[in-house]
């Protein structure tokens, strides 16, 4: 009886691990960034990116686009302290640093009031300003330029 | 005054002034035996103050400033070169390091009646002794920078552009020194408030 017991007890487990690996393979035909891979199977990891070295302001691509960075910012740091963008891009310092001055836009609060400096919710660059490296889209998108959405 | 009523004194002394090769030999040989060994202790103890965990052992830094280091590119880059702390902090020059030295021998006493031991403690202290590093920099032209980064040995094609601009002008006529725009690279900024240059 003990022998039955252990023998059925070990065929359920079996099963059990079975059924549940088959469950966890399947993705139902869906297809994320990581591919159609099955959840337990590995991926290999996106190729590391260098950022690209300094170069001219870029075009934009689309219409309201935020300029992307055309410079390395590694150790650039814009917190409560301190802000090392605006070392270069204020309005007191851009002509000295031969930056692009902050546009004036950002003076302003959501509801309009013209502030005597950035406003708080422009205030941390990185979270529409990215630096540029050399890769493909993510996924596609159908934004336009000016050009393009004037014609 | 005759031989035999020489005094203590001057029997002691004759006894200095004349003596056996043999002895003058020993001391001379002892002596720079004696002199290899305790310059070249003095000299090992000394560099042992300067690697990392020493400093780590003794000043106010451990959670704090060598966690900013880190994550800069003094502690880690491509070519795999690492500066620890007394690259920046400690004079290579003899005269300069022990001066140094006995100057950071204050900052164990603030480690012991932690000054700044509690991260607000710290951050109160921050701008007063980023301030003081500015300051020493400043001073001496930004020597310990320019122990690796030299700027006759800058090649200006390798360098970005904005790069280029500020070392062409500024540095090159001697109008700044590194300091005055490469603060906060290896540590993180105090309020930069009323700094020049800074917002």
């Amino acid at each position: 009886m003990k022998k039955l017991t252990v023998a059925l007890t070990l065929v359920m487990a079996l099963g059990g691990i079975s059924v549940a690996s088959q469950a966890v393979s399947d993705t139902g035909g869906l297809k994320s960034l990581r591919g159609a891979k099955a959840l337990e199977e590995g991926t290999r990891a996106p190729e590391m990116r260098a950022y690209n070295k300094d170069e001219e302001p870029l075009k934009r691509n689309y219409v309201q686009q935020p300029p992307v960075i055309p410079h390395k910012v590694r150790g650039y740091k814009v917190d409560l302290r301190s802000n090392k963008c605006l070392s270069c891009h204020s309005w007191d310092n851009y002509r000295e640093s031969g930056a692009t001055k902050v546009s004036l836009t950002h003076f302003n609060t959501r509801d309009g009031h013209a502030l005597a400096d950035i406003s708080p919710r422009r205030y941390f660059c990185m979270q529409c300003h990215v630096p540029q490296a050399v890769t493909a889209p993510l996924v596609e998108n159908t934004y336009k330029s000016s050009a393009e959405v004037s014609q | 005054m005759g031989h035999e009523s020489k005094g203590l004194f001057a029997r002691y002394w004759s006894m200095l002034a004349t003596p056996a090769k043999a002895a003058m030999g020993s001391i001379l040989v002892g002596g720079f035996v004696a002199g290899v060994v305790f310059w070249g202790g003095f000299n090992t103890a000394l560099s042992v103050t300067n690697t990392e965990e020493f400093c780590i052992g003794c000043h106010e830094m451990r959670d704090n400033v060598y966690q900013e280091l880190k994550e800069t590119i003094h502690y880690s880059n491509r070519s795999g070169v690492r500066a620890t702390c007394p690259d920046c902090h400690v004079p290579k020059e003899w005269t300069y390091k022990i001066i140094r030295k006995i100057q950071a021998s204050k900052e164990v006493w603030g480690k012991i009646t932690g000054i700044i031991d509690t991260p607000e403690k710290f951050n109160g202290h921050r701008r007063q002794m980023a301030e003081r590093e500015w300051a020493r920099m400043k001073a001496n032209d930004s020597r310990e920078c320019r122990n690796c980064h030299d700027f006759q040995s800058m090649d200006y094609s390798e360098q970005g552009r904005r790069s280029v601009a500020q070392h062409k002008d500024a540095l090159a006529t001697g109008e700044k020194t590194c300091i005055d725009c490469h603060k906060g690279i290896a540590h993180q900024l105090p309020d930069m408030k009323g700094v020049e240059g800074w917002d």
